[in-house]
């Protein structure tokens, strides 16, 4: 008759720890289920989320970017490939802007180190393919991302502008 | 018509067949709903909506897992003896299924009313080991012998104290006739006739017991995930995985079965008032398997050697002791014969 600890072995033979896990159990069991029906019902994003890229232009249709290469030099996962070359008028243009897709960490260092607000990562993350290839993107695939999400992204803009 | 169905050799064969029909279908559609039941009461605890897309909320998941599962590929692991390989299941799945020849649903709706019933029940559910052992064996691979190796060990420790358990109860109603048994728990006081109350502390240790026979959490040691990836079951996929997971669930629903049988009165009918009948049958086997799913949802997983314990060191003395106990109360009719109600004159 050492040392028995009385109230534990009353508990252990009382299945004490199991009426209680019921208990328990039961009040989860009814209680509201914080899932989201996710194809159906989506979850809020912040203004910063970072999701697929897109490349923006001015209300006068002008594309922003001006090949300064800045984005493709901070790249951490060296996605971004461009190449540039001056336009007719004058102007320098980018002729080549691809992102890899795959190889993309979505940090988002492109978008703080562009001076123009030109390349930017919107709001959209569903855009998964069925090959490889579909993911390197190309200027006029950026490009049309940038118009299909522009009132999104310009609102994400002006959201996040006080905190820049 | 009556003839041929009871006097020609034929129509006795098409009736026990009809008979079984009668009997596996339903209850292989009642799995149905009880697989998605068993999901979405663990997805309620975790405060998730568990399947919710295929039909009305959800409720065809488990013919949509079937047809997935019956489409797939069946991979052969390398060395695997092929034969046992595809046996394992069947004999998983056949023997939970031929238990329910004895299980009596209604007073005279049972298959085969043979006097031995119980024996029966727990000679074929200790054969269930086999499926398992032969499983782990054929697929020729670490994790799945380890996983069958210990689901044989567990399956047979508690195999004893169930059969303790049930001696109580044996001895109580002077029968191994399940019909017999549940026809001596009639009385006058509905629910407080049954067996769960002279047998209290049976009826927790019957349960524990039936969840560690079946290989249920808390002592799902045999398919433990984060050790055996999934027992004995890893190497099978498609159709003879689809009939392992069935003969498990088939196995515990039988264990709803017996205990409500033996403890919980069958069909009889909780309130005095109330008709007997099938519909009671049905609400304690649904309720019995509420409790499995629940514990599976609460309960962290046993230590090997805490289920060895378990079984060898509480269940075994206990279970025996409550039989020397039974067997007392019932031959000198201590508690105004609370423990010795036989009804048949054997």
């Amino acid at each position: 008759m050492a040392n028995i600890d009385y109230k534990r072995a009353a508990g252990y033979w009382l299945l004490t720890d199991f009426f209680k896990g019921f208990g328990l159990g039961m009040k989860y069991f009814f209680k509201p289920k914080p899932t989201l029906n996710y194809p159906h019902e989506k979850g809020y994003l912040s203004p910063r989320f970072r999701g697929e890229h897109a490349l923006r232009r001015y209300p006068n249709g002008e594309e922003r970017c001006i090949a300064c290469k800045l984005c493709e030099a901070i790249c951490p996962a060296q996605a971004i490939t461009i190449d540039a070359e001056p336009r007719d008028d004058g102007s320098r243009r980018t002729t080549r802007y691809d992102i890899d897709m795959t190889k993309c960490i979505y940090c988002g260092f492109c978008q703080e180190a562009c001076p123009v607000d030109a390349i930017v990562e919107g709001p959209n993350f569903e855009f998964a393919t069925e090959t490889r290839e579909e993911l390197f993107y190309d200027k006029e695939k950026l490009l049309d991302n940038g118009e299909r999400w522009e009132a999104e992204i310009a609102r994400n803009l002006e959201l996040d502008a006080p905190y820049r | 018509m009556a003839d041929f169905f009871y006097n020609t050799n034929l129509g006795i064969f098409l009736l026990i067949v009809g008979q079984v029909l009668l009997i596996v279908v339903p209850l292989l559609v009642a799995l149905a709903f009880l697989l998605y039941g068993d999901r979405k009461v663990w997805a309620a605890v975790q405060l998730r909506r568990g399947p919710n897309v295929v039909g009305f909320f959800g409720l065809l998941q488990s013919f949509a897992d079937f047809i997935k599962y019956a489409v797939k590929e069946i991979v052969y692991p390398a060395g695997a003896d092929k034969f046992v390989f595809l046996m394992a299941p069947m004999v998983s799945l056949v023997m939970a299924l031929i238990a329910w020849a004895v299980i009596p649903f209604n007073d005279g709706w049972v298959l085969s009313d043979i006097n031995v019933a119980i024996l029966y029940v727990f000679a074929v559910s200790s054969l269930e080991v086999y499926g398992v052992i032969m499983g782990g064996w054929a697929s020729n691979s670490k994790y799945p012998f380890l996983g069958s190796l210990r689901s044989a060990a567990q399956m047979i420790s508690y195999e004893v104290s169930i059969g303790l358990i049930i001696i109580g109860v044996i001895i109580s109603s002077g029968s191994m006739n399940l019909t017999h048994i549940v026809q001596a728990q009639d009385g006058n006081y509905g629910i407080f006739s049954w067996y769960w109350l002279p047998h209290f502390p049976m009826m927790f240790l019957f349960l524990i017991s039936a969840l560690a026979e079946t290989n249920r959490p808390p002592f799902d040691l045999p398919e433990a995930e984060s050790e055996l990836v999934a027992g004995y079951q890893v190497e099978y996929s498609s159709t003879p995985f689809l009939l392992f997971m069935i003969g498990e669930y088939v196995a515990i629903v039988l264990m709803c079965a017996l205990m409500s049988l033996f403890f919980f009165g069958g069909w009889l009918s909780p309130i005095p008032g109330l008709p007997d009948g099938i519909l009671w049958m049905f609400a304690k086997i649904v309720f019995f398997f509420f409790i499995f799913a629940m514990v599976k949802a609460i309960t962290p997983r046993y230590r090997y050697d805490q289920l060895m314990r378990l079984g060898w060191k509480v269940f075994l003395p206990f279970s025996l002791i409550w039989v020397v106990f039974v067997a007392f109360a019932a031959r000198f009719e201590w508690f105004w014969g609370a423990y010795v109600r036989w009804t048949t004159g054997s």
